[in-house]
């Protein structure tokens, strides 16, 4: 889980120049959105496992040759972090753009359009291009779900779906078929969603999802909007439960 | 999908599927076992159908989801039934330096099969390997187990129809 | 088994052993065998059955010799027969009491054997590795005996610390440094994991070792083990090493029963179990946590470090992972002393290295020489040079995450720092030498075909980073490509390389970045034709419509 049991020890550390302090065990990406500093995820999500692939949040941390993943790394005393180089920067650029170059993604059409993740990232890293040469693979649309709908064609990978359904709702209906670019997301033996035998149809995949890969059935072009919520609200609700 | 304390019914009356249960068994049903157990169905039976994920993945309390993801993650699995003998053609950096593109392709091309495929009569099908580990003798093939090192196409070929043939005589 | 009885075994067996008069070893590697040395093997037993001779001859099959391209490889008493077949039989056995058989004969004072230094290898070619009793006759378990009895878990770690041995598997990681990490972790239950997943293509000295002494595998875990504290022993090889897998199986159950792994070894408060994972082809299972994914039965993903196996590994617990090699490694330096290992090899790079060379070169096969010899005493003096009166072109190391190393860079000396600044890396073993026929950008292309295929697509920069390096390569070699591609090729190379989870991500540009470092013209000789071609087709096109508006 994220929110690793801190031990209460207080520890001080630099982000962007910034002094901070935060209690140890803490990871960079937490005390960082805590002070208002902003580092990009797509992956991340808070009331998750976490999964370190989309590798937007890498940080530099000084006295270290590799660059580190702030959802994944935990705060130490003395800790010097950079969020923004320009070398960063670039970077993130280029991860973005190669998400677009690896599936279709096509806003206009998509029903998540102005309430996407992926969408809003472009926007904020300032692409206007895609540098790379296009997959243009093909994929299905699975419509066999009566409440829902998933199209490989705008998934991204980070496998919030999968974790949500196995760490929160407890079915593990998803997970992830083959490897490399021939990945993607099944359910159970690789069946129609809506022959699933384990899928409850409890929805909190479709909410986790940062795209227009997983919706609701019956929106239209930008209508569709995730609610997050819940997840925060569920991992409260579990800790004082039990 | 049922979920029962005791281990659940085998997909079919074949007796084999005992030896993919001693695997289980052995490794206590634990959900760790799930690549061995793979292992063992494919090893016993060929390939990984449908019905034998299942069994799997109730005897060793796995998501079907992981059971399906583990099976299509790595290249030893195989979803599909392989022909009656099977010829592994190397393209490991050694063989290929060496001409095992040359191997793969006269076998593709006399059967008209391509990789992963298996002939129409079921008789053959065509695998590539990452590198067998018999690099000093490149090139390299296995056909049906055995491995035949610094193979020229010529030779693998008619090491080829003496596999198809023995098979027909038997 | 108590410690006098391994004394009184190993003694028991070479006096039987010294009672033959005659020995015959036939390799039985997988190498040799796909040459059909199994039966050769049989045929030479059955020849001295059928003579009588079976209480004076001792035929057996061994581990590698090493000059595979001549296998089938046999030695009777001190004379090496290669090219083998089962009808050299008889006359093998004829030469035991007379002279050689002269076209079979391998010249074992060729550069090949004695520029060698076997260490790791000593045993292998040697014992008949299906046999204990051979091993112990000679020398296996001795030096875990030797820990048990007389040195602590400290001394031990102490004394692998001070032979300065670094991890064979191919980063180079210092092992006493990492044995006295996971002694030092908290935790009752660790584990200690053999890594035999050997996925670099072109190398094979993990799979030799594992066929050929498996027993000394087995000694180096159980001595890991004491050292820090596990009980538990996991190796995990390769689906596609079955021969491996039998011998292991057999090792391991052999050594339970005369008690040489299982409950109270030698009978002090020592127990140690060991069992064997398959993987089942994937590449990026070399990577530790990848490794540990898959052994706990899961897609072999890798994860975010720290936390490091070492504190957090197999089932959340303390584990160490070595590779074969370096647990090979282990028994001898406990017998000989960590300052007769040190004595070899360079400042910082210490010991041996098995190498399997492969390729454009006349002796394949595998060899074991001291750190710090020089690549081209490799290449041209043990390895005998290029085939065919061709041109040394270029040797690739460390496998798709390793680099290609020119002809003038030859001087270089084999250790890790030199083979890093060089470009490449020392990696798990593998050499394939390539010759002046061989296109440095196909080269490149069929590394990055492989990294792609391998890519567990966890992570953004490999998953989608190595296909597009592949299509871009693709183009330039298939002269598709501009130079701007060229440039989104370095771009790509340098933000994989720093933004990859994995060492898997993190190398995958290494193949590219060498052969550009090193081949550029190469690179820029395709696109030049790439231009020249588009520039005739435009000039066509050009003609063509010139000539319809003459036409129209």
């Amino acid at each position: 889980m994220t929110s690793a049991v801190s031990s209460g020890e207080s520890i001080t550390l630099k982000i962007d120049d910034k002094d901070i302090s935060c209690r140890s065990g803490e990871t960079i990406l937490a005390v960082a959105r805590e002070n208002n500093i902003d580092i990009p995820t797509l992956c991340f999500m808070e009331g998750l496992s976490v999964w370190g692939g989309c590798r937007l949040c890498l940080v530099e941390v000084a006295g270290s040759p590799k660059l580190q993943a702030a959802c994944a790394t935990v705060c130490t005393e003395g800790m010097n972090v950079v969020t923004a180089s320009p070398r960063l920067k670039e970077y993130r650029k280029m991860i973005v753009e190669m998400l677009f170059a690896e599936r279709n993604h096509v806003c206009s059409v998509c029903v998540s359009n102005g309430h996407c993740e992926l969408q809003d990232m472009a926007v904020k890293l300032e692409i206007d291009h895609v540098r790379f040469p296009y997959r243009y693979p093909h994929l299905q649309v699975d419509n066999s779900h009566d409440r829902a709908r998933m199209d490989h064609n705008r998934c991204i990978l980070c496998t919030r779906c999968v974790r949500v359904c196995a760490e929160i709702e407890g079915a593990h209906t998803k997970d992830v078929k083959g490897r490399g670019v021939l990945a993607a997301i099944i359910h159970d033996l690789d069946q129609p969603w809506g022959e699933s035998e384990t899928c409850t149809s409890c929805g909190k995949c479709v909410n986790v999802c940062p795209t227009g890969a997983l919706t609701h059935r019956g929106t239209a072009v930008g209508e569709m909007q995730k609610k997050t919520d819940f997840l925060p609200y569920l991992t409260l609700m579990r800790r004082t439960e039990s | 999908m049922s979920i029962s304390a005791t281990l659940p019914r085998p997909p079919t009356d074949d007796k084999r599927w005992k030896i993919v249960e001693t695997t289980m068994r052995r490794n206590d049903f634990q959900p760790d076992a799930l690549i061995e157990s793979l292992h063992s169905v494919q090893q016993t039976f060929g390939f990984l159908d449908i019905p034998s994920m299942r069994w799997v993945a109730a005897a060793l309390k796995v998501p079907l989801s992981k059971v399906y993801g583990v099976a299509t993650f790595y290249h030893f699995f195989t979803l599909k039934p392989q022909g009656k003998h099977v010829c592994v053609v190397c393209l490991g950096t050694a063989c290929y330096i060496k001409g095992g593109r040359r191997l793969f392709d006269e076998v593709r091309n006399r059967y008209a099969i391509s990789e992963g495929q298996t002939t129409k009569d079921g008789q053959l099908s065509l695998l590539v390997a990452r590198c067998i580990g018999a690099c000093g003798l490149a090139p390299t093939a296995v056909v049906d187990g055995k491995v035949l090192g610094k193979r020229s196409p010529t030779e693998l070929l008619s090491a080829l129809d003496e596999a198809l043939e023995r098979k027909q005589e038997s | 088994m108590k410690p006098e009885e391994l004394t009184s075994m190993m003694e028991k067996a070479r006096a039987d052993m010294q009672a033959f008069d005659h020995h015959i070893n036939v390799c039985t590697e997988s190498g040799c065998i796909s040459l059909q040395s199994d039966l050769l093997l049989k045929t030479l037993g059955d020849e001295v059955k059928h003579r009588g001779l079976t209480e004076k001859v001792c035929v057996k099959g061994v581990g590698c010799m090493g000059l595979c391209c001549n296998g089938p490889l046999v030695k009777a008493n001190t004379t090496l027969y290669q090219n083998v077949k089962s009808e050299h039989a008889p006359a093998i056995v004829d030469s035991l009491s007379s002279q050689p058989v002269q076209e079979l004969l391998c010249d074992t004072q060729q550069p090949f054997f004695t520029r060698q230094k076997l260490i790791v290898r000593e045993n292998s070619g040697r014992v008949d590795p299906e046999s204990l009793i051979d091993c112990i006759a000679h020398g296996a378990y001795q030096a875990l005996l030797k820990v048990l009895t007389s040195m602590t878990p400290q001394q031990v770690i102490q004394e692998i610390a001070d032979s300065g041995l670094r991890g064979r598997g191919g980063a180079g990681f210092p092992t006493g440094l990492k044995w006295a990490t996971v002694a030092k972790a908290p935790g009752t239950r660790k584990y200690v994991i053999c890594n035999g997943d050997e996925g670099d293509p072109g190398a094979f000295m993990d799979r030799s070792m594992m066929e050929g002494d498996p027993h000394r595998v087995l000694e180096g875990m159980a001595i890991a083990a004491y050292a820090v504290g596990a009980q538990q022993g996991v190796i995990y090889v390769r689906a596609e090493y079955p021969l491996a897998v039998k011998r292991l199986t057999k090792a391991i159950n052999m050594a339970h029963r005369h008690d040489l792994i299982g409950h109270n070894i030698f009978g002090t408060k020592f127990d140690f179990n060991v069992e064997i994972r398959l993987g089942a082809g994937a590449f990026v299972c070399g990577e530790e946590t990848a490794l540990i994914a898959s052994v706990e039965g899961k897609r072999g993903l890798p994860r975010p470090r720290p936390p490091y196996p070492a504190n957090s590994g197999l089932f959340g617990c303390p584990t160490l992972i070595n590779n074969v090699e370096t647990y090979a490694n282990i028994a001898p330096i406990i017998n000989n002393g960590a300052a007769s290992f040190a004595q070899i090899g360079t400042e910082k790079s210490k010991g041996t290295k098995i190498f399997a060379l492969t390729g454009k070169i006349k002796n394949t096969g595998l060899i074991e020489v001291p750190m710090g010899i020089r690549l081209k005493d490799i290449i041209y003096d043990i390895a005998g040079g290029i085939p065919d009166g061709r041109a040394f072109k270029a040797v690739q190391t460390g496998g798709p995450s390793g680099g290609c190393i020119p002809a003038d860079m030859l001087d270089i000396t084999v250790d890790y720092e030199s083979l890093t600044k060089a470009g490449s890396i020392m990696g798990s073993g593998g050499m394939i030498v390539m010759d002046e026929t061989s296109n440095m950008v196909d080269v490149a292309r069929f590394f990055m075909e492989f990294c792609m295929t391998e890519s567990c697509g966890k992570c953004v920069p490999c998953r989608v980073g190595t296909y597009e390096m592949h299509e871009l390569l693709d183009r330039i070699y298939e002269k598709r490509g501009t130079l701007d591609d060229l440039q989104l090729l370095k771009d790509l190379c340098g933000m994989v390389k720093q933004t990859s989870l994995c060492g898997l991500g993190q190398s995958a540009p290494n193949p590219v970045l060498s052969t550009l470092r090193y081949f550029e013209h190469e690179y820029l000789d395709l696109i030049n034709q790439a231009q020249a071609s588009e520039a005739d087709r435009n000039a066509a096109a050009k003609g063509e419509s010139i000539k319809l508006e003459v036409l129209s």
